[in-house]
């Protein structure tokens, strides 16, 4: 029983603490149970932050308990740099979902809250997984309380919404599901550092054909969830139709299950079909970078264009992972955290602007810089980071994408750059229409400024946007020491990747150019 | 020709035999006790039924620890047939909990009801334990009897007798379509006994090869249609759609465990060695039951008829499990049979709650806005579906899971990826279920609903445990399984 066993355990007995409350319970009873329990488990995971041992690669807070005797089945959970932060993510952005929804929820409140927890249970349990098997339950865990916050309490077309979600990720999981059986019976192990082992002392190797199809079961259900251009279309539905809170955890937390999934297993796992793939998924995750852009520019939804620009930042990440170089991991990894907290931020200022003025429609607000001012300002900073301003956050991750790209493929950088144009475009126009102008007699009537409970949810994450933009040494030396053991792992049981003769002289530069970065940062 | 066995009297015999014999005896003591005991305390019939399903429990426990053949081989009781005595005990307890509320809102509180389901028990424990074609053959005519009657119990409602006729009709062609197998391979190889036919196969002392795969064939009808596999699943629905809702809960999960077990115990014994013959016949019947299952109760608007294309479905599952041919794939249908009779069990139980007098409720959108009026039941309810959907922590989820596994041992990738991907397709009409009861504001039918009975709450919160069990600790359960699957050759 460690820490980390207590991070992943609060959440569920918060979950069934929640469930125990007696049915006659007022509203606020559970509200406060979930403020509290949540801060109770961000409070916990910082321990793991202060007991993390920052000069240490690989896992920490290893627990290897075994659970089911045939098949070989561990509860084995550890914790990295990478996972560390997405961990903290979900602990971090839990209580500012309940603060969100304090007022905005007055339906069945027990259960919303409830089922809140229980998806911090499942997003943390993803993250810490390192049993294959354990993992794909969190990952099921993680589809059923999401599909219930977005049914029960999300808006009109909900049903339509919560269906599809649960449908196009569980189509995607099942053929993972497959190739996860598969793996256990050619290693007759779950276990993920386990098979990482074998496959390094070449006890175990995926000839060319069946990698392919291995990494293709695993890289779709992560593509969906991610998601990836042309997989994406139930992402706007979702977070359009989701409840605030529903669209926050969705956005800031559980698109990044895909990318880290790609990240944890697809590249270490498959590194040559990986390899084999990435022109293809690279031009679709520019085809996402460009086609989201323009589709946000376009949007005369406020929540239908913060959905969009996730399907342009995703791209980013995608991108950066399949680039193989270091900067592109690192910036990878980074730009998961910053969309994390700065789309997160957006939807929370899309609840916020909701709960006042009932609408989502662009058209219907003009001039709540007038009446709101703090508002406003606070919605400014997000959206500059959002856009990737220097010394905000998103900056910080595009420049290492886009400098990890232009050492695999300039022409990739040149593209994707067109996305960081096109950002700042939407955002700035979409800012340009709901703040400024003429204030109309509902906008002046209904839009309140920032109170407490709100500036309580919403300064932290503009705390977090500046401090990752302007010193992000505090969080990227753990990323760094992960990212560079994956990118080792990509170069075992790589057996024709000899064959591609452009990419080997391109190599050597990209080995010093890390440094370099790191020291100009 | 083997040698007649000698038929000396064992009293281990009698003892390897005693839940039979405690069904059969406490179901005759039903009729009998039906005059002397006083309407009002109708009760009573189902206490006594309770009783006597939970010394058959108590009595198939202590044949597995005498366990052994009986009656000149007969008989076996081992593992395998000890798994499957205790499921069919369990799955007539879990319909006789529902059944208490169920009969009394009928006005049809009788004692054949409660005898009839304790004999069709005794015919499903029996089919368990054979190990003779000619006892398998008596064990489904008990069981399959017993049913046909209790498909049509409530005898004023057109639908059940609908429901019992075509039970009837169907059913008792099936039954000669394995008994004209059974013909056959008597005449081929000169014994009923499972054993004996096995060496005769295995040594190609069977006469005709042909013959032995014609013969093997219309056994294989006869049992297909028992499990509703397609194509001879076009009887499910209606008789599921007609018969007393307890009844349907008991006819989806008893009578196809009895037959599947009686399935795995011809073709992985005496049929093995021809088994490359049949695997085309079942990887066929397995897909085709999952793709018609599946896609046909996407369109279904009645509960009952939905559940009853989902049944057809999960028997597809559990002929993948057959079609891997292997100690780990039996082992797989076991854990399947056994989370299935929990979650469809319980999942009819749900029904039950709510159809009301003369099960007047009986469409998917009657169950609009329960999460709301009875959150426990949509609650429980949710689970089953869950399971039946396969998340994981549910029994549903690690039965498929093994299922789908000894399927990827036996290298059997087409039908693993197909019944993956119809896992899928079959979460959107679960997802509907839930959809209507916890999306949707309250209709006539929940406002309607009275307020869970005891027996019902017991009905329906044992399978739930029952499930998540299965789902979280599936250890004990699997290992059985597994220990049993080898016994069976």
């Amino acid at each position: 029983m460690n820490l980390l066993t207590l991070v992943l355990a609060l959440p569920l007995a918060a979950f069934l603490g929640a469930l125990c409350l007696p049915r006659s319970s007022s509203g606020r009873t559970s509200r406060v149970w979930a403020l509290v329990s949540s801060l109770a488990i961000f409070a916990t995971s910082l321990g793991l932050l202060a007991w993390f041992d920052r000069t240490a690669a690989g896992e920490q807070f290893l627990l290897d308990v075994p659970w089911i005797g045939t098949p070989n089945i561990h509860f084995a959970i550890s914790v990295n740099g990478v996972s560390l932060w997405l961990v903290l993510l979900s602990t971090f952005l839990t209580p500012l979902c309940v603060l969100i929804s304090w007022n905005s929820i007055k339906d069945r409140c027990k259960e919303f809250y409830a089922f809140l927890l229980l998806l911090e249970f499942g997003l943390v349990g993803v993250f810490l997984a390192q049993d294959l098997f354990l993992f794909y339950v969190f990952w099921e865990v993680c589809l059923v309380p999401m599909y219930f916050l977005i049914g029960i309490w999300g808006h009109d077309r909900r049903i339509y919404a919560a269906v599809k979600f649960f449908l196009y990720t569980m189509a995607g999981s099942v053929l993972m599901l497959a190739a996860i059986i598969y793996i256990y019976n050619k290693t007759a192990t779950f276990s993920y550092p386990a098979i990482l082992e074998m496959l390094a002392n070449g006890r175990l190797t995926f000839p060319a054909g069946e990698q392919m199809l291995l990494f293709l079961a695993f890289f779709i259900a992560f593509a969906i969830k991610v998601p990836l251009f042309p997989l994406h279309t139930w992402l706007p539905d979702a977070h359009v139709e989701a409840p605030a809170a529903g669209s926050i955890m969705l956005a800031g937390v559980m698109l990044k299950m895909g990318t880290y999934g790609i990240l944890h297993f697809c590249l270490p796992l498959f590194p040559s079909a990986a390899r084999a793939c990435a022109p293809w998924i690279g031009v679709l995750a520019i085809i996402g970078i460009i086609y989201g852009s323009l589709v946000a520019l376009v949007q005369p939804n406020l929540k239908k264009l913060v959905a969009y620009t996730s399907v342009a930042h995703l791209g980013f990440v995608v991108l950066g992972i399949f680039s193989f170089t270091q900067p592109g991991l690192d910036g990878a990894v980074y730009q998961m955290l910053n969309h994390g907290v700065s789309t997160g931020a957006l939807f929370l200022f899309v609840g916020i602007m909701y709960e006042r003025r009932h609408s989502l429609e662009i058209a219907d607000y003009g001039g709540v810089a007038t009446v709101a001012p703090w508002l406003s300002t606070a919605f400014l900073v997000t959206t500059l980071a959002s856009i990737g301003l220097p010394t905000l956050n998103n900056f910080v991750g595009e420049f290492l994408v886009l400098q990890g790209t232009a050492i695999a493929n300039f022409t990739w950088t040149v593209w994707a750059s067109l996305g960081v144009i096109l950002s700042a475009c939407y955002m700035l126009w979409m800012y340009q229409r709901v703040f400024y102008g003429v204030a109309g007699p509902e906008v002046r009537g209904h839009i309140p400024d920032l109170n407490v409970r709100e500036w309580a949810a919403i300064l932290p994450l503009i705390v977090m946007m500046v401090w990752m933009g302007v010193y992000s040494q505090s969080f990227l030396p753990p990323v760094g020491k992960i990212t560079a053991s994956i990118l080792e792992q990509t170069n075992v049981n790589v057996p024709y990747r000899v064959s591609l003769p452009t990419k080997p002289p391109k190599a050597p530069p990209a080995a010093p150019q890390p440094t370099e970065v790191a020291d100009a940062r | 020709m083997p040698a007649s066995p000698v038929f000396a009297f064992n009293p281990q015999d009698v003892l390897r035999f005693l839940p039979e014999i405690i069904l059969t005896v406490m179901g005759t003591l039903l009729m009998v006790l039906d005059p002397l005991i006083h309407k009002r305390s109708s009760n009573a019939f189902g206490h006594i039924s309770l009783l006597a399903l939970a010394a058959a429990l108590g009595a198939s426990v202590y044949a597995y620890s005498i366990g052994g053949p009986a009656f000149g081989g007969m008989l076996m009781v081992d593992g395998f047939a000890t798994f499957f005595r205790v499921l069919v005990i369990v799955v007539g307890i879990l319909t006789i909990l529902p059944s208490y509320r169920f009969l009394a809102r009928q006005n049809a509180e009788t004692s054949e009801y409660h005898a009839l389901l304790l004999f069709s028990i005794a015919g499903q424990s029996l089919m368990a334990a054979s190990n003779d074609l000619i006892m398998v053959f008596i064990g489904l005519e008990i069981s399959s009897i017993a049913s046909y009657i209790l498909a049509g119990y409530l005898r004023d409602d057109k639908r059940c007798n609908e429901s019992a006729l075509k039970y009837f009709l169907l059913g008792s062609f099936a039954t000669a379509f394995f008994l004209y197998g059974v013909a056959i391979v008597y005449g081929l190889t000169g014994s009923v006994n499972l054993l004996t036919i096995r060496r005769a196969v295995l040594h190609q002392a069977a006469g005709d090869p042909i013959f032995l795969a014609v013969a093997a064939a219309l056994m294989f009808v006869g049992l297909a249609f028992k499990v509703s596999a397609a194509p001879f699943q076009i009887w499910a629905p209606d008789v599921y759609q007609g018969a007393p809702t307890p009844v349907s809960a008991f006819l989806s999960a008893g009578p196809k465990a009895a037959a599947f077990a009686i399935f795995l115990r011809i073709f992985v014994t005496a049929f093995s060695p021809i088994g490359n013959r049949w695997e085309p016949l079942v990887w066929t019947c397995a897909l085709a039951s999952m793709c018609i299952g599946n896609f046909a109760a996407l369109l279904q608007t009645n509960i009952k008829r939905m559940l009853a294309y989902s049944s057809i479905a999960h028997a597809g599952y559990v002929l993948v499990a057959l079609t891997a041919r292997s100690d780990t794939g039996t082992a797989a249908a076991m854990f399947y049979l056994a989370s299935y009779a929990f979650m469809n069990v319980g999942a009819f139980s749900a029904v039950t709650v709510l159809t009301g007098k003369g099960e007047r409720y009986q469409s998917i959108d009657d169950f609009k806005g329960l999460g709301r009026k009875q959150p426990l039941t949509a609650a429980l309810f949710s689970i089953f579906l869950l399971s039946l959907i396969g998340v994981p922590l549910t029994g549903g989820f690690f039965g498929k899971f093994y299922v789908f596994k000894a399927a990827l041992d036996s290298h059997l990738y087409w039908l693993t990826v197909l019944g993956l991907l119809n896992s899928a397709v079959a979460a959107y009409y679960y997802l509907r279920i839930l959809v209507v009861m916890y999306f949707q504001e309250p209709g006539e039918a929940t406002n309607a609903a009275e307020p869970l009975s005891p027996g019902l709450r017991l009905a329906l919160l044992v399978p739930a445990l029952g499930t998540l069990f299965l789902g979280i600790f599936p250890t004990w359960v699997l290992e059985f399984a597994g220990k049993s699957s080898a016994i069976v050759k």
